[in-house]
């Protein structure tokens, strides 16, 4: 019992240092993650950490937060899960909600304004990158080229018609298509 | 429905159905959050810099930041408004990955080898894609068309300075592979430059 207060405690300050110093979110934490819970307090293994990644690419949720709570349930049961999800969590808001006041403060001033003009522009380069890497990462096949073309023309419908309608649905949709696409093609596969 | 309740929903709804890492969950906050009118889009734009520029995930830092801004906005109690929203957000974006771990977390071979998982996932990768697409025709038109399409709302000095930058942006990050925050920075003194360089002519 008191080894699993130590642990969770441990999770909390390992997982608040991640959440500290990784600038850019789920895949940044990735490499840090694993070299702190294999490496450095030796909890889990290699295969299962990565186990642990693909669930959290396949589950609901940001991946940070996803594979914290996962890593902490591992290592601490409930309570460790807890701690390390928290961990995570707690920088960002610290940061975020001091930042939010200065950007309040410091907006409306000229070279301010300017200055976020020139990196709206850097920031639509960073999207398409974005889009490029997962682009590149998802399998190719034609169903894939179908559903993309299908969600993004679906998005853009809803946007230009200003429909009151939550991209949930295109979400939960497509979620759908692909489990009884993939049921009927093992159907196929089994008959011939 | 009370704003702080309506966050912590709102948030749950979109932490329930975001698959993947990074800016898998931009679309979904775009939506929703435009929708009730608690930031403009260009607001959504510049922070996303900002979260690039700061540590943590973006899904926990817009969800504190659109928190914080709706929280203080909307009543009477000032920055504990702000922080109480915020709160309620990113508490909301965190407890449907939360629950959802630790039924997965005792169950996880099953999981992995469910045919059923797979087959949504077949499903939910390129939907991802497909509406991050959607997202950069949404940040492209606020970036060269931010009083909308009419000839006379038209900037014409914006809109080049724009694709100048966004040019230099796809060479740093594509063949340069420079962190985003460079990127930032760099567009910032650019924009700022091109700014007073404006007024100038």
């Amino acid at each position: 019992m008191k080894k699993k207060l130590k642990n969770a405690f441990t999770l909390f300050l390992t997982f608040f240092k991640i959440g500290a110093f990784t600038f850019g979110g789920g895949y940044a934490m990735i490499p840090i993650i694993e070299k702190e819970m294999c490496e450095k307090h030796k909890w889990l293994k290699g295969e299962e950490i990565l186990d642990i990644f693909a669930i959290s690419e396949s589950t609901p949720g940001p991946i940070a937060i996803n594979s914290a709570t996962f890593v902490g349930y591992r290592v601490a049961g409930v309570l460790g899960s807890f701690c390390a999800t928290l961990g995570v969590v707690l920088p960002s808001f610290i940061v975020i909600s001091v930042i939010s006041l200065i950007l309040a403060e410091f907006s409306s001033l000229e070279p301010v304004k300017y200055a976020f003009n020139g990196i709206r522009a850097g920031v639509l380069a960073l999207v398409i990158k974005a889009f490029y890497s997962m682009y590149k990462k998802c399998p190719k096949s034609l169903f894939s080229y179908i559903i993309m073309v299908g969600a993004f023309g679906a998005s853009l419908f809803i946007d230009i018609l200003g429909l009151d309608i939550s991209v949930i649905y295109i979400i939960v949709s497509c979620a759908v298509i692909g489990l009884v696409y993939s049921l009927i093609q093992r159907r196929r596969g089994k008959e011939i | 429905m009370s704003i702080f309740l309506e966050l912590f929903l709102t948030f749950l709804s979109i932490g329930a159905f975001t698959f993947g890492g990074g800016y898998a969950m931009l679309p979904l906050i775009q939506n929703a959050v435009l929708e009730k009118g608690w930031l403009t889009e260009e607001a959504i734009v510049n922070f996303i810099a900002v979260s690039e520029s700061t540590p943590g995930p973006f899904a926990i830092n817009i969800a504190t930041y659109v928190g914080m801004e709706t929280g203080r906005a909307a009543g009477d109690m000032g920055l504990f408004g702000g922080i109480l929203g915020a709160a309620c957000a990113t508490l909301g974006v965190v407890v449907p990955s939360f629950v959802v771990i630790l039924i997965v977390a005792r169950i996880y071979k099953q999981f992995q080898e469910s045919k059923i998982v797979k087959g949504c996932m077949n499903g939910l990768r390129p939907t991802v894609i497909g509406l991050i697409a959607g997202a950069v025709l949404t940040i492209g038109q606020t970036v060269f068309f931010p009083d909308g399409f009419a000839f006379a709302s038209l900037d014409f000095y914006n809109m080049a300075i724009s694709l100048v930058i966004c040019l230099i942006g796809i060479f740093l990050i594509f063949k340069k592979k420079v962190h985003p925050i460079i990127l930032v920075l760099v567009s910032a003194a650019l924009g700022i430059a091109a700014g007073y360089a404006g007024k100038l002519f």
